[in-house]
């Protein structure tokens, strides 16, 4: 646990000292911890043994929360939460539903309420301007509105902190009853049901968690990029949310964010070095993670600290 | 309060042209140890799915307590006071034994809290203690999936006392373990549960086991109670004998 702390705090230090020596690339890590974010969602669901193929309906509702209330409410502060609740809410709809399927199932209605979600996105056009997307509007910071690079190292913050906030509260879920009882999900429902604890429950109230995630991810996403587009809930963006935490591994709270980094900071190399074939070597490299390192890049590191 | 705590009536149950329950009627007493034999596919099991809510019976009545249970899902049977263990444990595999007994008696006293750890330390030391009184303490630290049968069978047991059920069914407490820890398990078994008051239901093919520990026996044949008495009484009897033990009458 003291190396998991004392590598969150090296995490933190080295992100936070390159988005400094390398201006451009704190645009590509305040985006890389908003996904972080997101993923985290998508370990809860792992742990439960469930897969979600449609959780980029989270970031795109907390993405178009924000891009549509920014022109009435430009206070980030506000737009956050706003964002969270609104796909923390839609979490809770859906999932009263979802949560009574398992394994394929499961992960297959989630990508179908993710593809609903894109084509509504798509073609409602008069309310969402379609694949032009929305550009958000101008944005103030606790009742300031400071210049451009000013508040790229705002959203780069706030994004920091509630990556470790958040980071830190699924570390607490995980080891309390109900983390433990969402793992025995995965391995023994049955038991869990004639211990008298309703499973079904217990999935639901991580699904609203990671979808609240979700919805913060997809806040931050929108304060970074200013444009929102339907591509944000396509499908290839789920299965990215999935690649990530493959990526990262699923055994630690920080793994999201060593995938969400890692696999951000490929697919900007790669697709600098070989513009035509940089989806070719993510793809290698999550061939090579899942035959040599299948705890992800944590795994990777936690091996070598018992080692 | 009423002698008996659990009262079946009538309970019928086929699946497709096999009867599993063909009108069990059974009264179980309060703290007896009640001992259910009978061949394999005689429908002993079939009697612990229905009592604890995990098949529904298609004739007939179960109350618990003088209250009709049937028709509750597993989780209301369960708070209502009826615990249950597996033929084939039901452990999380991935949790450590301490863990499992920690989500046990968390069950019990209420697992909403997000921000709490399971192993606080009123609750380690109340899952220690249980695992000390099932002879689990050695082994609390260690992974669920790598434990031998016997404490497997232990630990699955103590999951359901965990939960402080006035009575536990237990399918096969003794099956899949070697014969020379058999004994050993099952005294530990009726130590705890006499300690604890429980009356206790106990599905079982070893008939030593069933002779030293049951109170009474009912033999169970094609989804019928074909006996029901004291071990020593049901026991000599040559027609249980034959059909039931599989031993000749004049053995």
């Amino acid at each position: 646990m003291k190396r998991e702390s004392l590598l969150a705090a090296l995490g933190t230090l080295a992100l936070v000292a390159c988005a400094w020596a390398v201006p451009w690339l704190k645009f590509i890590l305040t985006i890389a911890l908003a996904k972080g974010i997101a993923v985290l969602g998508i370990l809860l669901l792992l742990r439960a043994g469930q897969v979600s193929f449609g959780h980029s309906m989270f970031l795109a509702l907390g993405a178009y929360t924000v891009a549509f209330l920014a022109p009435m409410e430009s206070e980030a502060v506000l737009l956050l939460p706003a964002a969270a609740l609104v796909a923390a809410g839609f979490g809770l709809v859906i999932g009263l539903f979802l949560v009574r399927y398992r394994d394929i199932f499961f992960g297959m209605l989630n990508l179908a309420f993710a593809m609903v979600l894109y084509s509504l996105l798509e073609k409602l056009y008069s309310l969402t301007k379609g694949t032009d997307g929305i550009r958000v509007a101008a944005l103030s910071f606790a009742g300031t509105e400071p210049e451009r690079g000013t508040q790229e190292w705002i959203v780069f913050g706030i994004a920091l902190g509630l990556a470790i906030l958040f980071g830190l509260l699924v570390r607490f879920y995980l080891a309390s009853p109900m983390g433990r009882a969402l793992a025995g999900i995965k391995t023994r429902e049955t038991r869990l049901e004639f211990m008298g604890v309703p499973a079904r429950r217990v999935l639901l109230f991580a699904y609203v968690l990671s979808a609240l995630m979700g919805g913060v991810g997809g806040a931050l996403i929108a304060m970074t990029t200013r444009h929102v587009t339907p591509q944000i809930a396509y499908w290839t963006s789920s299965g990215e949310l999935v690649f990530i935490a493959i990526l990262g591994g699923a055994g630690s709270a920080l793994g999201p964010f060593l995938g969400s980094v890692a696999f951000e900071l490929v697919r900007v190399y790669a697709a600098a070095a070989v513009a035509e074939a940089w989806q070719m070597i993510l793809g290698a490299v999550l061939l090579l993670v899942i035959l040599f390192a299948p705890g992800g890049v944590w795994g990777l590191l936690s091996r070598r600290w018992r080692a | 309060m009423s002698e008996v705590l659990l009262s079946a009536k009538g309970l019928r149950l086929a699946f497709g042209g096999v009867k599993a329950a063909d009108g069990i009627d059974l009264d179980v007493r309060h703290g007896e140890f009640l001992a259910i034999i009978g061949p394999n596919g005689a429908g002993k099991t079939t009697f612990i799915n229905m009592t604890t809510g995990y098949l529904r019976p298609q004739a007939g009545r179960i109350e618990f307590d003088g209250k009709p249970i049937l028709g509750l899902s597993p989780r209301a049977i369960v708070r209502r006071g009826i615990g249950r263990s597996f033929q084939l444990p039901q452990l999380f595999s991935e949790h450590t034994v301490l863990e499992n007994a920690a989500l046990a008696i968390a069950a019990r006293r209420g697992i909403w809290s997000p921000l709490t750890p399971l192993l606080r330390p009123r609750w380690r030391d109340e899952a220690m203690d249980l695992l000390d009184r099932f002879g689990l303490r050695a082994v609390a630290e260690s992974r669920a999936d790598a434990l031998n049968e016997g404490a497997r069978k232990l630990a699955d047991i103590a999951m359901a006392v965990a939960l402080e059920p006035s009575l536990l069914l237990m399918d096969e407490p003794t099956s899949g373990v070697a014969a020379a820890e058999k004994m050993v398990i099952v005294e530990t078994l009726v130590r705890v549960l006499r300690s604890t008051g429980v009356t206790a239901v106990f599905v079982e093919h070893d008939m030593d086991v069933v002779a030293r520990f049951a109170d009474r026996v009912a033999v169970w044949s094609q989804g019928r109670i074909a006996a029901l008495g004291p071990p020593g009484e049901v026991l000599a009897d040559p027609k249980v004998r034959r059909e039931v033990i599989g031993i000749a009458a004049d053995a």
